[in-house]
């Protein structure tokens, strides 16, 4: 026995590791393929089968708040995606295209703190922060939304830039300067055509991550700007119909759409670099 | 007034210093480098890792700038001028091509900088294609070329613009030997079709010595010898340029006359008490103890004799295919390596353990300075 050749360790030869693992995939498939299925139901239950139909999602498409909520939603997302973007670009430029300087470390947590800050918080001190704006200024617009949502999709954005730049050859943007290229002109022709996939990637999943907001969205919004997800909480305090499955399940479509799309762009920039 | 004009040096540093960091923890990269490198030339800078190479290529790129002395290009300064403004162009040691541009945009890519016409740009860069043998690769990109092919790309990328002077890192380092000893001499036929003048880097001695019109040995930050492959090897005047280049015997040895300048001959009493002649490096050199070089094939073995410069005990013998190396053990001790051709004949009269005497060369004897 001593002397059977040493099988290399691998957790999947653990006893119950496959039991664990499909405990884990029916707990968070279930729920979500049990909601799906029942936007299609034909009665008015969330629970109890009735049928085939279409009506719920009929119905949703002419429900006007729905199509408010919705639009709302890609006004902020598209808004605070490009946003966040633009700002997760410069920053990742700023502490990868410089010689290490004090305070970078700082910098790096600044950037990532609404990863860390709990978002009850952030959400608390947004409502006050913009509550005194609002007082001193009457703008009741969109715009605190979109700051608000820009603000903690940034970390997401900067990510993946941030890793596309630091697998990038620095020899490359001397050798754009060497060939006789302004720092305008490398950053237009090298640098930024190089870290494209990597910003694409990033405005998606800001994009992702706004459109999911719920909680500061909540405490930020004013009268009538509910998002998709703050109108279906609002919903469930209510009488629940099948509707609400229907939205459900378009807003997972456009999610794993986008996340898709987003690992393959992922996958497409790093086998090139 | 045009023989004036190309008196002036292509690249002239004087008295460069570059210090990395500061406080305890710097590091002086140069250490008050002059060079003069002319127009035309093949200058090769040579040193072991980490002497400074690399840092001195990048003052003259632009990538970095000297803490004091001033570098010159054709005679105006340049010390503080970014690379984009200057007509000085890399050939990166990892190639750099861009990858996200065909073999032929990479070569454009320069003279599409400077403004230049997309017909004029495009013309040139066929020229450039033609001059490295790319054409049919000219809509590759730069992932689907072999290591000897992106070494051409980046070779015709940097001399696309036409620059005053190219600068190579290495550039033959990634390749294996055959392919290296082909662009060894394809670099020396480009350098002469395009009349640019080569500022190469390299670490290795025998490249350094077949393709270079002068050579500037560098150790430590410092440049210990400037000179042709000739002078180099065969005039080295610091220890560390005999011992870095080729096999070399040391011997210590006796000034009997003082003596100036390179060409003068001076008299040198050895260990053994022999008398014999030496040439003397650059400068003055005082009486008294020095260090002189012999290289091995200056020398040879005969039977020991009343007028063998050197005598001692054969100790091994190397064979070597087209030439042996003996080694023999001084009467005065210390060793002495001397190597012959086979093909003389005299292979076979000696054996290991035979008491020999050494005759040198006429005009074999270096002085060195240090
Ligand atoms: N950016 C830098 N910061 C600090 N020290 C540096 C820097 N660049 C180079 N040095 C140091 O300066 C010295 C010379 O380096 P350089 O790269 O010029 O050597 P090299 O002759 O090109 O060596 P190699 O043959 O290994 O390429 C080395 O001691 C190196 O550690
Ligand atoms: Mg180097």
């Amino acid at each position: 026995m001593a002397d059977a050749p040493a099988k290399p360790f691998s957790i999947r030869r653990q006893t119950g590791f496959g039991f664990i693992a499909l405990c884990c995939f029916v707990l968070l498939y279930t729920p979500i393929l049990i909601l799906v299925f029942y936007s299609f139901n034909a009665g008015t239950s969330i629970a109890i089968w009735e049928g085939f139909s279409w009506r719920w999602y009929e119905a949703a498409w002419q429900n006007e708040r729905v199509v408010d909520a919705s639009i709302t939603s890609l006004k902020v997302a598209i808004s605070a995606a490009f946003l966040a973007t633009v700002c997760a670009t410069l920053a990742a430029l700023a502490t990868t295209r410089t010689a290490p300087y004090r305070g970078i470390t700082a910098i790096y947590a600044a950037i990532n703190q609404p990863l860390m800050v709990p978002e009850i918080v952030t959400a608390v001190a947004l409502l006050i922060f913009f509550a005194m704006i609002k007082v001193y200024t009457g703008y009741q617009g969109l715009a605190y939304l979109i700051i608000a949502h820009t603000a903690f999709c940034i970390p997401f954005a900067y990510l993946p830039i941030r890793a596309r730049l630091e697998n990038m050859d620095l020899s490359l943007e001397q050798a754009a300067a060497d060939l006789y290229a302004s720092p305008w002109q490398t950053f237009r022709h090298v640098t930024l055509p190089l870290m494209a996939p990597g910003i694409l990637a990033g405005a998606m999943l800001a994009f992702v991550i706004s459109l999911d907001d719920v909680v500061i969205t909540e405490f930020v919004k004013s009268g009538g700007q509910d998002t998709l997800p703050t109108y279906m909480l609002g919903q469930l305090r209510r009488i629940i119909t099948p509707e609400i499955n229907a939205i459900s399940t378009v807003f997972l479509g456009i999610s794993v759409a986008v996340v898709t799309v987003f690992f393959l762009l992922n996958r497409k920039g790093g086998s090139s670099s | 007034m045009h023989g004036n004009l190309d008196a002036i040096p292509a690249i002239s540093a004087q008295q460069v210093t570059k210090v990395f960091g500061a406080g305890p923890g710097s590091v002086t990269a140069l250490d008050k480098v002059s060079i003069d490198i002319q127009r035309n030339e093949f200058f090769t800078l040579l040193g072991p890792s980490g002497c400074g190479k690399t840092t001195l290529l990048r003052l003259i790129a632009g990538f970095d700038h000297p803490t004091s002395g001033r570098i010159d290009l054709e005679g105006s300064d340049i010390s503080y001028l970014p690379p984009f403004k200057r007509p000085v162009n890399t050939v990166f040691q990892s190639y750099a091509l861009f990858p996200h541009m065909s073999v032929a945009e990479n070569i454009g890519f320069g003279l599409k900088m400077l403004g230049k016409p997309a017909a004029e740009i495009d013309a040139e860069v066929e020229v450039m294609l033609k001059l490295v043998k790319m054409e049919a690769m000219r809509d590759r990109s730069t992932a689907q070329i072999s290591g000897g092919q992106q070494q051409r790309v980046a070779l015709a990328r940097a001399l696309a613009p036409k620059p005053k002077v190219l600068l190579l890192d290495e550039p033959l380092s990634a390749l294996d030997l055959k392919l290296r000893k082909e662009m060894q001499i394809e670099l020396k036929r480009l350098q002469h079709e395009t009349g640019i003048t080569f500022v190469f880097v390299t670490h290795d001695q025998e490249e350094a010595l077949t393709m270079s019109d002068r050579i500037a040995v560098m150790s430590a930050g410092k440049v210990l010898q400037v000179g042709t492959p000739r002078d180099i090897y065969d005039r080295p005047s610091r220890r560390f340029v005999a011992d870095f280049i080729g096999d070399t015997n040391f011997m210590d040895a006796e000034l009997v006359s003082a003596g100036k300048g390179s060409d003068s001959k001076a008299s040198l009493k050895l260990a053994s008490g022999k008398q014999i002649a030496a040439s003397l490096p650059d400068g003055d050199m005082s009486a008294g103890t020095v260090t002189a070089v012999v290289r091995p094939e200056h020398a040879w073995l005969t039977k020991p004799k009343a007028s063998s410069v050197l005598t001692g005990n054969l100790e091994t013998i190397v064979y070597f295919g087209t030439d042996t190396h003996y080694h023999v053990s001084l009467a005065t001790g210390g060793m002495f390596t001397v190597r012959m051709q086979n093909a003389r004949g005299q292979a076979g009269e000696f054996s290991e353990g035979d008491e020999v005497g050494i005759d040198i060369d006429a005009d074999a004897v270096q002085v060195l300075r240090d």
